[in-house]
């Protein structure tokens, strides 16, 4: 053992070197916000009159949001198709989706210049707006995974009536939180529909919402499969190969559709060419499909790969990397030639932004070690080895 | 009853009286002159400065000639500011402006998301990013004078004309007849049917291209797209609740039952 050990009451958490960086970073992002909400946006981003919409939306909400699709596209498979086989893995997505959740509201709440009207919404209802759609269903799903989560919670802090109640309610709650999410990944989309005539046409479309929610969801078993490695790695447990194996053949299948309906769209509205015109647009626009789709794809389909646990890992990690930069080339690369002007975070929205993730980490490392969201080790003496390298270790 | 503005381009001489006007009546800061690499002076629209005209130095006929061309809010008929608001924050008046209620009728909704800025097609709204609760601002139509049934304040100013202020049917079949009997001017009215309409309205003897308007531009008003897809909701969340439900249904009267408390732990500590 080689690290302390901080004990409150019946909870613990370990105190290792990365964790001191990582905690060291929350307390640097907690100055910095001090700074925004008293300063204003202006003094502590570079964000301007051009690029209105910086880090913290391009990453942080788009790509927090879309990396928790693991949550309800495994809630899909294992508590409404029933795929037991994969319930191993069905409550650590759960909370590294609320845990994202969270983040993309706390970084909503930052990015928001008045943000003492964060409330309104609430009560003003701009119905027509596709923002409308995604901040309820953002605000009800984060709920309904902190609802969720409950149940796991209640095991610890025992509660027989709150348990009791929740349980009761749980069937509700999976299918409501798997209709809302599956509603605002696609209005994430919808969001940049107005933007016609700004964001380039290889990634503006009609059914931009369809390419959100289908990326969101294939990239679901890809980013448990990632996070259940690292988690794996870092505890020295063994991980799940064989459950992330089968499991990413629904990503798979699901990214030979995107593949196809991206190619038809393109072709629809005629810009196909516009990918291979050697523009910066195009070459990002084939990284993106090439690196983040195709090559996944071919992983996944050798089966040599996929069952290796390295193989399965790296695609993985290609999947989930080719979302974030989706996700980045919607709110970034798209949209610079019709927006002109030049932007790149300040140390600032850098800062906040590490201390964010940075906190991610650190829950999801109290959770694990505090609340049964990991399966039960079979041989419990087999960690030791590779505790001291990683993450959270 | 809804008002709309005609500039002319042919007209203009680029004095900027607008500018000025518009500083003055909406009681703007100015903004001090910075060097840039054209003739423009402010270079942009921002939160202070709501109108602003652009010198534009082309080849006509062989020959250089300045062409100036005012910009500010254009006014839509179906705006996407509007459409893009979450918390209802603009609104189109009877009058024909399009106004932010935060400021203009104090009624204070607005987060400060900026969508509405991702949403204009003219990128018109601007932030105040030096305060620590902005606004978004932009060009109101003088929207207190258009109520008195006065004119805005940039149109009472302009010396030649390039500006006139109408019943917006009466400007719109002004600039007709206007471009009709001049063969110079370019054979179309921009805003009449740009983004649904507009209540600003341009011709000009010069390509719109030329003067850095945005050209062949979708006919759509903009609050449509997001509404086509906006309509679904509903049904979709009527739609896949009823097929997520009937699939748990079916399938948890087959499932075995499990444990869920002991299949799970919490990670162990080295000791």
């Amino acid at each position: 053992m080689n690290y302390k050990i901080w004990r409150f009451g019946k909870w613990t958490f370990r105190l290792t070197s990365t964790r001191y960086v990582l905690m060291a970073l929350v307390a640097i992002m907690v100055v910095a916000a001090i700074f925004r909400f008293v300063l204003g946006l202006g003094a502590v981003t570079n964000l301007s009159d051009e690029w209105p919409w910086g880090l913290w939306i391009g990453f942080d909400l788009l790509c927090g949001i879309a990396l928790a699709g693991g949550g309800f596209s495994t809630a899909l498979i294992v508590h409404v198709l029933h795929k037991e086989k994969y319930a191993p893995i069905v409550r650590a997505a759960l909370v590294t989706s609320m845990l994202g959740y969270i983040i993309a509201l706390v970084s909503l709440l930052f990015d928001i210049g008045r943000w003492h009207n964060c409330w309104r919404p609430f009560f003003y209802w701009g119905y027509h707006s596709v923002l409308f759609e995604v901040f309820w269903c953002i605000a009800l799903y984060t709920l309904i995974q902190v609802l969720e989560f409950g149940d796991i919670f209640f095991e610890r802090v025992k509660s027989r009536p709150l348990k009791g109640i929740l349980e009761k309610i749980m069937p509700v709650l999976m299918i409501v939180g798997i209709i809302l999410p599956t509603l605002h990944q696609s209005s994430l989309g919808s969001l940049f529909v107005v933007a016609v005539d700004k964001l380039n046409p290889l990634w503006w479309s009609m059914i931009i919402p369809f390419f959100f929610v289908w990326s969101a969801f294939f990239l679901g078993p890809a980013m448990v499969t990632f996070e259940g490695s690292l988690a794996a790695r870092a505890y020295g447990r063994q991980p799940e190969t064989e459950v992330y194996q089968s499991l990413v053949k629904v990503t798979m299948w699901m990214m030979i559709v995107y593949l196809i309906v991206k190619i038809i769209d393109l072709n629809t509205r005629g810009v196909f060419s516009l990918a291979f015109n050697g523009s910066f647009e195009s070459n990002m626009f084939l990284l993106e499909m090439i690196g983040g789709i195709i090559i996944p794809i071919i992983m996944y389909a050798i089966p040599s790969i996929r069952k290796s646990q390295q193989g399965v890992a790296v695609a993985s990690f290609l999947v989930v990397a080719g979302v974030v930069f989706n996700r980045a080339n919607v709110n970034f690369t798209g949209m610079a030639q019709a927006v002109g002007g030049s932007y790149f975070p300040s140390i600032w929205e850098w800062l906040i932004t590490l201390g964010f993730w940075s906190f991610l980490v650190l829950a999801y490392c109290f959770i694990a070690e505090n609340f049964g969201i990991l399966p039960k080790e079979e041989h419990g003496a087999s960690h030791a080895a590779g505790a001291q390298k990683s993450i959270a270790g | 009853m809804p008002k709309g503005v005609l500039v002319d381009v042919s007209r203009c001489i680029g004095c900027r009286s607008c500018q000025v006007a518009c500083k003055s009546w909406n009681d703007l800061p100015a903004t001090p002159t910075s060097f840039n690499n054209n003739w423009d002076n402010p270079p942009d629209l921002t939160a202070t400065n709501w109108t602003r005209v652009g010198y534009h130095l082309i080849e006509k006929e062989g020959q250089l000639k300045w062409r100036f061309v005012k910009t500010q809010c254009m006014h839509c008929e179906y705006p996407a500011c509007e459409a893009a608001c979450f918390t209802h924050s603009f609104v189109k008046t009877k009058e024909g402006a399009v106004i932010y209620k935060p400021t203009e009728l104090n009624q204070d909704y607005c987060v400060g998301c900026r969508y509405c800025m991702i949403a204009c097609p003219f990128s018109v709204p601007k932030f105040e990013w030096d305060k620590s609760f902005p606004f978004v601002r932009k060009c109101r139509f003088c929207y207190d004078r258009l109520k008195e049934g006065d004119k805005p304040a940039c149109v009472t100013v302009c010396p030649t004309g390039a500006l006139q202020f109408g019943e917006k049917e009466e400007i719109l079949a002004e600039a007709h007849q206007r471009i009709d009997s001049n063969p110079n001017y370019i054979k179309h009215v921009y805003g009449e049917k740009e983004y649904g309409g507009t209540s600003w309205m341009y011709i000009s003897d010069v390509p719109f291209e030329e003067l850095g308007f945005k050209t062949n531009v979708s006919e759509k008003p903009i609050p449509l797209y997001s509404w086509n897809i906006l309509k679904w909701t509903p049904w979709i969340f009527v739609g896949w609740g009823a097929i997520l439900t009937a699939l748990y249904t079916y399938n948890k009267r087959r499932a075995e039952v499990h444990h869920e408390e002991e299949m799970y732990a919490p990670v162990q500590d080295e000791e």
